[in-house]
């Protein structure tokens, strides 16, 4: 095949063969699919469309998965950042182990979690009991049950994202600022922090899209009653069970829009940490470590 | 070099305090994942275990659960396969070639891990459903693809997409193409290139990308509990069999059949670390 303005020249075969194929596969299973939703949606009137996304129970569904999916994200953000230091920092008994086990969210079925969670945090569960006689806290069935499934479902996105940075992160920088007289404290603020804040800005800006839409480990948990625990994805299944596509399409394309801009956000963000290494001198290869983790983006 | 550096610092001094902080955290960390992660884990075994082995077992003595064990099998052995596929010919295309438009293929490849599971198995609805785009071409010829198996398979397919594509891409960017250059330089054609070269170089990133597509062709529930129609013994994936007996207070055969899942789980998680440790052991 000649070179032309579309692609360079090289000796290697098959380019024809495997991009005609990617492009067919993904156009056929992944565009066409999205053109008819979007398509769906076109066919209903504005007043139609408004009718469905500005309804009360679609508002407070927005309000509680964008809500649980921010506090989850913040809690993964703290405790994440402190299971990725520990791991990256320290040595102590069965820290592989525990590094193993970091990615089990990406790779138990969320049907499982989700049953798991429930029986743990159920008013009847080990945990559910003592939080109930503890705290006065009833965790399953209520809002808090869908933050705690959120909370297991980003988990890995943050700590995956953090680990890496922090093992480039230079640590005779810290070494200087401590002989300097630098407390714990400052040495956290002025150096540790912005060296990780972009990854960690990814991983939370990752679990918090991925805890808008996630749908099966939540379901069970959160007791489902309309205008309280009621999930957007929920009630997208909801109004397809009563067969009502419109509905269904017009939120659904709601979604969709979310997902677009939480992967601009997310672009954004990458390429907000790539400019501030840029000059560190091994700012590409900084990079290109932390890009890793979105391989790992696996989960059920 | 991460390695390296706790080994030095075990025989440099710690001060009291920075070694009472150093536990603190160490257990603040443990303590949030053993409550997040191997409660519930121990939470299915317990379940699935509540009251012995023969009831455990009798769980899948029913012809519902062992035809959603079919309908499991059956869907990965579909789905892993066409996305092995289309991962390695999409990362040959991506990582041997420059041509415009690429990142915005990476992009659009991506997607898929970006939308909703529910979304994912509505998006099939409104093309091929009752009321969808090829609804009705479908239904004068009666063909049915929604509430079952068809719609199924098109949802995993949808949701395990990228997972492939998305091991292999950087993998073979990060090797080049001077030794498949070579090769075929020297005369090989292209296959022998391919499977002489290339596939031996890949070979791991790629096994750990088809075990991650399998878990998750194995454990998706929210693509599928839209598309499917819950006709139980036809229809029912294993999650979704997992989900109607939790439904019905059947928790011991719910549990039985979730811990088979957790199984899957764990052993995709030992076969992924023994992969990274090879990589490891390879590169440093």
């Amino acid at each position: 095949m000649a070179a032309s303005w579309f692609r360079q020249p090289s000796i290697l075969p098959g380019f024809g063969l495997t991009l005609g194929f990617t492009t067919f596969f993904l156009s056929a299973l992944v565009l066409l699919p999205l053109a008819a939703l979007i398509f769906k949606t076109t066919s209903l009137t504005w007043s139609e469309f408004l009718d469905v996304v500005l309804d009360e129970r679609a508002l407070a569904s927005y309000r509680l998965s964008f809500g649980a999916a921010f506090i989850a994200a913040a809690v993964n953000a703290f405790f994440g950042f402190i299971v990725a230091w520990s791991l990256v920092r320290y040595e102590f008994p069965g820290r592989r182990l525990v590094d193993a086990l970091i990615d089990l969210p990406f790779a138990l079925p969320t049907a499982v979690s989700g049953i798991a969670l429930a029986t743990v945090f159920a008013p009847t569960g080990w945990l559910g009991v003592r939080l109930q006689e503890l705290f006065g806290i009833q965790v399953a069935y209520t809002w808090l049950g869908v933050v705690v499934a959120l909370i297991l479902i980003g988990l890995p996105f943050v700590v995956r994202s953090v680990q890496p940075a922090l093992v480039e992160a230079q640590r005779d920088l810290e070494e200087a600022a401590e002989t300097l007289g630098a407390s714990p404290f400052t040495v956290f603020r002025r150096i540790i922090l912005p060296a990780v804040l972009p990854a960690l800005v990814t991983g939370f800006t990752m679990a918090f899209a991925r805890g808008v839409g996630e749908y099966g480990s939540v379901v069970f948990i959160s007791g489902n009653l309309p205008l309280k625990t009621e999930i957007t994805p929920l009630l997208i299944v909801i109004k397809l069970e009563q067969f009502d596509y419109n509905g269904a399409a017009a939120l659904g394309f709601m979604m969709l829009l979310v997902s677009f801009l939480m992967l601009l956000a997310i672009n954004l963000v990458q390429s907000w940490s790539r400019r501030r290494y840029v000059g560190t001198g091994d700012g590409g290869r900084r990079v290109e470590r932390r890009a890793r983790p979105r391989n790992l983006k696996a989960g059920a | 070099m991460a390695g390296a550096a706790p080994r030095f610092e075990k025989r440099r001094y710690v001060p009291p305090g920075v070694r009472a902080g150093r536990i603190a955290l160490i257990t603040v960390a443990i303590g949030f994942l053993a409550l997040l992660l191997l409660a519930p884990l121990g939470a299915v075994l317990g379940q699935a275990f509540a009251e012995g082995w023969r009831v455990f077992l009798e769980a899948f003595d029913n012809p519902d659960t062992l035809a959603a064990i079919k309908l499991t099998l059956l869907t990965a052995a579909i789905v892993v396969p066409v996305n092995t596929l289309f991962g390695i010919a999409a990362a040959w295309a991506i990582a041997k070639f420059e041509f415009k438009g690429k990142s915005l293929l990476i992009t659009l490849i991506d997607l898929p891990f970006a939308i909703s599971p529910v979304i994912a198995g509505l998006v099939f609805v409104m093309l091929f459903g009752a009321h969808g785009w090829w609804g009705h071409w479908l239904q004068d010829r009666d063909i049915q693809v929604i509430f079952a198996v068809p719609g199924i398979v098109l949802a995993t397919l949808f949701v395990t997409f990228p997972y492939v594509a998305r091991e292999l891409i950087p993998l073979m960017q990060q090797q080049g193409s001077e030794e498949e250059e070579a090769a075929i330089t020297l005369g090989a054609g292209a296959w022998t290139t391919f499977l002489r070269v290339t596939l031996p170089k890949i070979r791991w990133g790629l096994i750990y990308g088809v075990i991650l597509c399998n878990a998750r062709a194995m454990g998706e529930f929210g693509a599928v509990s839209v598309v499917s129609g819950h006709i139980r013994g036809l229809t029912t994936t294993m999650p979704l069999q997992v989900e109607i007996l939790y439904n019905e207070y059947l928790f011991v055969a719910a549990f039985a059949v979730a811990s088979v899942l957790a199984l899957l789980a764990i052993v995709t998680l030992v076969i992924k670390t023994l992969v990274e440790w090879r990589a490891d052991r390879r590169t440093g």
